[in-house]
């Protein structure tokens, strides 16, 4: 329970960036995002474009370089994926290298890993840059329903500690010799799970229990509001306009 | 698998992402049901709980290993609504937070992975469960089946969302029988641990497997015990279903 409250995810600063309001870097990352996946994939400068100008909201917001490079590590298993795409894709077959590759399945590829890197840039710098507990507040400006930002605040809050404890488990099952092999051995995992269930469960009664006696009565009260100015949602637009300037050049050139 | 972005072209990820937003509206109605107040912080734990159970890989086959997709485990436990809501605020964190799973296929994947797994692996539990003679084993037996279904079930479903929206040019045929099979192996090991998570909460606290609150027995008042013990005394506590035996 003596989790920090800072996360690991989130680099503390105070730029621009961080400043914006949660709720507008929220919209301005999601239309992004949308843009990037709608554009054409033979044009690729316009990839080139997109990412000069994640490039700039990174500068902008001072996240290290490093951190962004090793958090890019989660698209490992379908950048695999898109290797496999010229091997195994339809259509005419071009000689790369002495190999015959599929033209269409290197277009797939191209298509998968540019889009898919972007993506996952610009959902690590809304991280970086966004503590996700003011991130929450945003999701909840954007009139996600209340209940679902609660079960995700509760996630948050104690995904770390469920985490610890599973790893506890695991250390537990390792000094006593235990290596997972094959699948006979998903046994003893699934009563590590089950142990995992009931601890988080009852970690959860109690929990209500506290806030029962503490006057909880459904809703969350709100400690401080995150109202965003005309401004910041301006500057959030800078973004997205400019993608979409990219997005149209893209179409255009056809 | 959590899709990424660029995987399904921008209309059809559009429609599912409004697909999704309809499936978890239900889920919320639904989940009131379940749990009332205690929504929040018990979905919450929950929710961490599925999170840390999706770090654990198991190996599959040579070298390749899947993770829990968690979703027939959340429904059997905590209600098929509540088990949506889960997943979802679980996916949501994820592509949010830990980029793993693109933003704009969010709906994909809350399709994918917890509408499609909970929709099959509960209503095939259900099913199961009436069929069955109602003992703890057959519990077990139908979390073990109702699991190695959903898997595969799911995986189809991203395979009918790759035919109509899929960017790349592999032929529909080939990304089934890729997906479906390797997703056939992941649902054993799935299964495997879906059935005995279950079966082992339900030796303890039989009253938290919410696909099983028909097998709990309500508790008797035995009074009356030889030796002049305290016969008057009522029974203790809150119910804690008697015969719980780990």
């Amino acid at each position: 329970m003596g989790a920090g409250h800072a996360h690991r995810l989130y680099v503390a600063g105070d730029s621009p960036v961080h400043r914006l309001a949660p709720q507008c870097k929220l919209v301005a990352v999601l239309a992004f995002v949308l843009l990037v996946v709608a554009t054409p994939r033979e044009r690729i400068w316009a990839f080139g474009a997109y990412a000069l100008l994640l490039g700039a909201v990174a500068v902008g917001a001072r996240v290290p370089l490093g951190l962004v490079l090793r958090r890019i590590v989660i698209e490992v298993p379908f950048v695999a994926f898109a290797f496999l795409m010229p091997f195994v894709a339809n259509g005419d077959k071009v000689a790369v290298l002495g190999l015959r590759l599929s033209e269409s399945g290197l277009w797939g590829a191209w298509n998968i890993l540019a889009k898919g890197t972007l993506g996952v840039i610009a959902s690590i710098l809304l991280a970086a840059t966004t503590e996700p507990r003011v991130l929450l507040l945003g999701i909840e400006r954007l009139r996600m329903p209340q209940l679902i930002t609660q079960i995700a605040t509760f996630m948050l809050r104690y995904g770390d500690v469920v985490t610890a404890e599973f790893a506890r488990m695991r250390v537990a099952r390792a000094s006593r010799g235990f290596e997972p092999r094959d699948l006979r051995d998903a046994g003893v995992l699934a009563k590590s799970v089950g142990a995992l269930f009931l601890r988080s469960y009852e970690r959860g009664e109690r929990v209500h229990l506290a806030m029962v006696s503490r006057g909880y009565d459904g809703r969350m009260p709100v400690l401080h509001d995150v109202g965003a100015s005309a401004a910041q949602w301006s500057l959030a637009a800078a973004l997205p306009l400019a993608a979409a300037a990219v997005t149209l050049a893209a179409w255009m050139a056809a | 698998m959590h899709v990424p972005d660029g995987f399904i072209d921008a209309p059809v990820s559009i429609a599912a992402g409004a697909v999704a937003v309809a499936g978890v509206a239900v889920a919320l109605r639904g989940a009131r049901r379940e749990l009332d107040d205690r929504t929040a912080p018990l979905a919450g734990l929950t929710a961490a709980f599925v999170f840390a159970a999706q770090m654990l890989n198991f190996p599959v086959a040579s070298g390749t290993s899947g993770h829990l997709l968690g979703g027939t485990l959340a429904a059997i436990l905590v209600g098929p609504y509540t088990g949506v809501l889960c997943v979802s605020v679980v996916l949501l964190m994820q592509a949010l937070l830990f980029a793993d799973g693109g933003l704009t296929a969010l709906g994909v994947n809350v399709i994918t992975m917890a509408l499609a797994t909970v929709l099959v692996g509960y209503g095939l539990f259900r099913l199961l469960l009436r069929v069955l003679p109602k003992t703890r084993a057959s519990v077990g037996g139908a979390s073990f089946v109702a699991a190695v279904v959903s898997v595969p079930c799911s995986a189809a479903v991203f395979t009918l969302i790759y035919a109509i929206g899929g960017t790349t040019d592999v032929s529909v045929g080939k990304v089934a029988a890729a997906m479906i099979g390797v997703h056939v192996l992941i649902g054993l090991g799935e299964a495997l641990i879906t059935a005995v998570t279950v079966s082992s909460v339900l030796a303890v606290r039989p009253d938290l497997v919410y696909g099983a609150r028909k097998l709990i027995k309500p508790l008797e008042l035995r009074t009356g015990a030889p030796g002049g013990g305290p016969a008057d005394r009522p029974a203790e506590g809150p119910a804690r279903p008697s015969g719980a035996s780990a």
